[in-house]
């Protein structure tokens, strides 16, 4: 119990001294995580309302893909795109790996199928409820989804923070493609893998509760919102 | 329409697309659940009179109603607009006020001006238009208000001011004032008589016979998915012409 006693102090002391690296690695964190969400959700609110609203061939076997995808194993997906961002790999010529843009790809991916899942079934649920509302109306299907896409938006903040919660706490493909390269790719959580790996467990618990810190802030940020929302019942 | 040329028959000309009645209906079938719920019906609407449709839980009213408007498909037969099965300028030409109104989660100037982009209107038309039946259904002071805070009373006249700001030739509401108390449901009422003063074509399915009274110009009695009598009110109150129709108005319990 001393170690966590400690870890929570040098946790308040890396924080409070402005210490420039530990800034760096949280922006870095954060610039990831969150460029990866909103990416997954440009493609995956789309994907999710459209497999909610169309009735098409395929329909099923897309919802059953999306659903298993969401257990996609990190470590899988960032051998996958390191295998691709490799000099050898189709992309290896855009010279990628070892970025930040290789490891938003690698969230993205991870982050995608999450969001669509999520979303198809919010706005399934909704779109019982408008359907024949939205019909009688003669709406357009692109229309029919924006409705409900707007209409969810406060759900769908909920689905987006399921899709934060995810990339900000992997490790597994960042730190495949990203590589851990103090001042460029080093994250929380590769560098809580780092510290860990080297012993010192201290730094490394520390870094663990800045990074949940970084979660709970976040988490609370949207659910304020929402709460507004549901207050003047638009949610 | 020649007489109608300052009032808002000579807007929606302009408007709107061409006119879209009579409706005619034609051996409608309606099976689900291994049941017929609507049993051949035949049956033509025409443009003027107000029709209401009375009948018994389970007569297939509002199944009937949403095969006319083309939210579901017959089993067999067919629901023809002018001789011809509908195409986009009828479904434009055309509402529909659901017992349970379903506001958009947004504001009520919001919910109107969403119906009306839907329908081509343009940004500045369907601002205005909003305002203007916002007004008419007493709704101004409210425009900014999550449609879904506002009491059940005002979320039915937004649904219908809604309906109604689309200038269909025909308006088909089931049952609007199901779950609303007197002063609620006047404001409804008044409403769709203005509608239908306006030109508008009026299909209403209500369990209330003092509305029935009040609004009809010609009755269909549907029991078990068949048109069990019609005829012209206020006449068909007296003579409904079916023994089942005579108990059902004079409050007998129809099974």
């Amino acid at each position: 119990m001393q170690d966590f006693g400690a870890a929570f102090g040098l946790a308040f002391h890396l924080i409070f001294s402005g210490d420039p690296d530990l800034a760096e690695i949280i922006l870095l964190s954060l610039q990831v995580s969150l460029t990866a969400v909103s990416t997954a959700c440009l493609i995956g609110l789309p994907i999710g309302a459209a497999a909610a609203v169309y009735r098409f061939p395929g329909r099923n076997a897309l919802i059953l893909a999306l659903n298993a995808m969401m257990g996609l194993p990190p470590v899988v997906v960032g051998l996958l795109i390191y295998l691709t961002l490799s000099n050898a790999g189709p992309l290896g010529v855009l010279g990628l790996l070892y970025t930040p843009t290789a490891m938003i790809i690698a969230q993205t991916v991870l982050v995608t199928p999450i969001i669509a899942a999520l979303a198809r079934q919010v706005i399934a649920d909704m779109h019982a409820e408008y359907d024949e509302q939205l019909r009688s109306l003669s709406l357009s299907g692109p229309r029919t989804m924006a409705t409900l896409l707007w209409d969810g938006r406060y759900s769908l903040l909920t689905v987006a923070l399921a899709g934060f919660g995810r990339a900000i706490a992997e490790v597994g493909a960042v730190i495949i493609v990203g590589g851990n390269i103090n001042h460029a790719t080093r994250m929380m959580t590769t560098a809580i893998a780092l510290e860990t790996s080297k012993g010192d467990l201290g730094l490394a618990l520390a870094l663990g509760f800045i990074l949940i810190s970084l979660a709970v802030f976040v988490n609370g940020c949207v659910m304020a919102l929402r709460s507004t929302a549901v207050r003047t019942a638009y949610a | 329409m020649p007489d109608a040329a300052h009032g808002p028959m000579a807007q929606r000309a302009g408007a709107a697309g061409p006119a879209i009645l009579p409706l005619e209906a034609r051996g409608l079938v309606f099976d689900a659940g291994g049941k017929r719920l609507i049993d051949g019906i035949d049956l033509r609407l025409d443009a003027g009179p107000r029709t209401v449709i009375i009948g018994p839980n389970g007569a297939g009213k509002s199944l009937l109603l949403r095969l006319l408007h083309g939210l579901i498909e017959p089993t067999a037969g067919s629901v023809l607009w002018q001789g011809k099965p509908a195409d986009g300028n009828v479904r434009r030409r055309q509402a529909m006020v659901f017992q349970r109104p379903v506001l958009l989660r947004r504001s009520a100037a919001a919910n109107m001006r969403h119906a009306l982009h839907a329908h081509g209107v343009s940004r500045r038309e369907a601002k205005e238009r909003a305002q203007r039946w916002l007004a008419n259904a007493g709704l101004s002071g409210l425009a900014d208000r999550a449609a879904r805070v506002l009491s059940g009373g005002e979320q039915q006249r937004l649904a219908l001011a809604r309906a109604l700001s689309l200038e269909p030739e025909v308006l088909f509401l089931d049952e609007p004032t199901a779950s609303l108390d007197p002063a609620s449901t006047l404001g409804i009422e008044d409403l769709i008589q203005n509608a239908a003063a306006a030109g508008t074509k009026i299909v209403l399915i209500t369990h209330n016979l003092g509305q029935a009274r009040r609004i009809a110009d010609e009755v269909i009695f549907l029991y078990r998915g068949r048109i069990e009598a019609r005829g012209p009110a206020p006449a068909f109150f007296d003579a409904p012409g079916s023994e089942k129709a005579r108990a059902y108005i004079d409050g007998r319990i129809v099974l």
